[in-house]
């Protein structure tokens, strides 16, 4: 690591959630141990095989001005509302518009926009549908909203890799603040997906969970009895800062973001690769990367989404690129699925944990499955050690992205 | 100003209210789209689909761009 590379703190973060509407009730309710996850009530419910997920505890549509709200596709709505919590969380900085950028993505985009209106278009005619049709639908219009909220010029960009999306978004605004192309970025993922189509077509390719008798006991990451991922809704959000930034307008520094790792299976559009190799790529890159030793990981919030594939994969590649001390633990157990959103609101919570020195049990973990020889926090939530700690975010998509973002404690 | 038109005016302020935020109470006969109420050429188009939601009456786009007061779109409405 060059010694005399740009350093990047987080100075702000926010967060809508199934289990919260805001960072501070999200945080507190995954220390409790509570799940996000329910049975849905929506009219589509008795077509597909399953009848639950975790939508967001604070409908966006409520938060938001209604006028403002209209105009924008749910995922958009998610993106605003914690971008704006993480803005003000970081003290609202004074930057030049042109020093200023914004990474956001979603994994999928507005697709309630377009299936919607295709019905308009379809029933009552093309002049029927909003103008604001194609800004609500394209997969870049979460990003372009925060843009346009707070002036950024520096650019405005959105990562797509499936589930990796939001864990990207950080890794590349991370690196834009690196080549010296920004002073601030806002970054993160949203998701707003819970609807009857991605529904069937996620159950389609055998990936969800169907325990419809035990919504919330349905997201399972580790255990034997899992059956596949829950789907989740929202948006987490975080405001990188130069250190030079951070410092001279006397910020409070969360934590550092340290290192990014990037990799891609090159095996299967869907199957994670079965030796973990690029997912072990990812996380030794971003050790490396962030110019930290697997003794210095604390912790690492794991991508494990309730799969039988790939959640034993996970823990075994954790094993090999960074050691069984760390502790692990899979909040997605509590929320849910986000899908692009998830590495957004994952990285909130890896850094609440370094900031708190706590990591939030795995809820739902009963009987663990065999070939796991890390420390999964399960049961009660564990406490990290005093002194310096660092940890890591793991995201991966289908398509066979994987990217790992390494955080240090301030 | 008939009863009819009174009607309209307050189905017409209730859909500005709901696109825009401009309070209903403001949307007056006199008042110009652009120039008082500060209205874009798209929200514009969202008022327009509304209003023939509301009012059953169509306003085709080269219609639309004559219409630059409350009162006009009245007058258009009441054909």
């Amino acid at each position: 690591m060059s010694a005399n590379r740009v350093r990047v703190v987080v100075t702000g973060l926010g967060a809508t959630t199934p289990v919260g509407g805001d960072v501070t009730s999200t945080w507190a309710a995954l220390l409790a141990g509570q799940s996000g996850v329910e049975t849905l009530t929506a009219d589509w419910i008795d077509t597909v095989p399953v009848r639950f997920a975790g939508t967001a505890a604070v409908d966006p549509a409520e938060v938001l001005p209604r006028p403002e709200a209209r105009r924008l596709d749910r995922s958009e709505q998610f993106a605003l509302v914690a971008a704006r919590e993480a803005w003000q969380d970081a003290g609202a900085p004074q930057v030049a518009p042109e020093r200023l950028g914004v990474v956001v993505s979603s994994g999928i985009g507005g697709i309630t926009t377009t299936l919607n209106a295709y019905d308009t278009y379809r029933e009552r005619g093309w002049n029927r549908l909003s103008p604001f049709t194609v800004p609500m639908l394209m997969p870049n219009g979460p990003a372009a909203w925060i843009g346009l909220d707070l002036g950024a010029q520096a650019g405005v960009h959105a990562t797509v890799s499936a589930c990796a999306s939001g864990a990207e978004a950080i890794g590349s605004a991370m690196d834009m603040i690196r080549a010296g192309r920004a002073d601030v970025v806002v970054a993160g993922g949203t998701e707003a997906a819970i609807h009857g189509l991605n529904i069937a077509a996620f159950a389609a390719a055998r990936a969800m969970s169907t325990r419809n008798d035990d919504p919330a006991g349905a997201s399972r990451p580790w255990d034997r009895d899992r059956d596949g991922f829950v789907l989740g809704e929202g948006a987490g959000i975080v405001v990188l800062e130069s250190e030079e930034h951070a410092r001279a307008r006397g910020a409070r520094v969360y934590a550092y973001c340290a290192g990014v790792g990037y990799s891609a299976d090159a095996h299967h559009i869907t199957q994670p690769e079965p030796e973990g190799r690029g997912i072990i790529m990812a996380m030794t890159q971003a050790l490396n990367n962030a110019g930290v030793s697997g003794q210095d990981i604390k912790h690492v919030n794991a991508h494990a989404t309730s799969t039988p594939a790939g959640d034993v994969g996970e823990a075994q590649a954790i094993a090999k690129a960074i050691g069984t001390h760390p502790l692990v633990t899979s909040t997605k157990s509590m929320t849910g699925h986000l899908l692009g959103g998830a590495g957004g609101i994952e990285s909130v919570f890896t850094i609440k944990a370094l900031q708190d020195r706590i990591v939030p049990a795995t809820i739902n973990l009963h009987d663990l499955d065999d070939g796991i020889e890390v420390d999964l926090v399960h049961g009660e939530n564990r406490k990290l050690p005093e002194g310096d700690i660092a940890a890591v975010n793991n995201s991966f998509g289908f398509g066979g992205h994987n990217v790992s973002v390494v955080f240090k404690g301030a | 100003m008939a009863a009819n038109e009174q009607d309209i005016l307050a189905g017409l302020g209730k859909i500005i209210n709901e696109i825009t935020g401009i309070p209903a109470s403001e949307v007056t006969p006199e008042k110009s789209f652009v120039d008082d109420l500060d209205i874009d050429s798209l929200s514009m188009v969202e008022i327009a689909v509304a209003a023939q939601d509301e009012f059953g009456v169509e306003i085709p786009d080269d219609q639309l761009k004559n219409l630059k007061t409350v009162k006009d779109v009245l007058n258009f409405i009441q054909g």
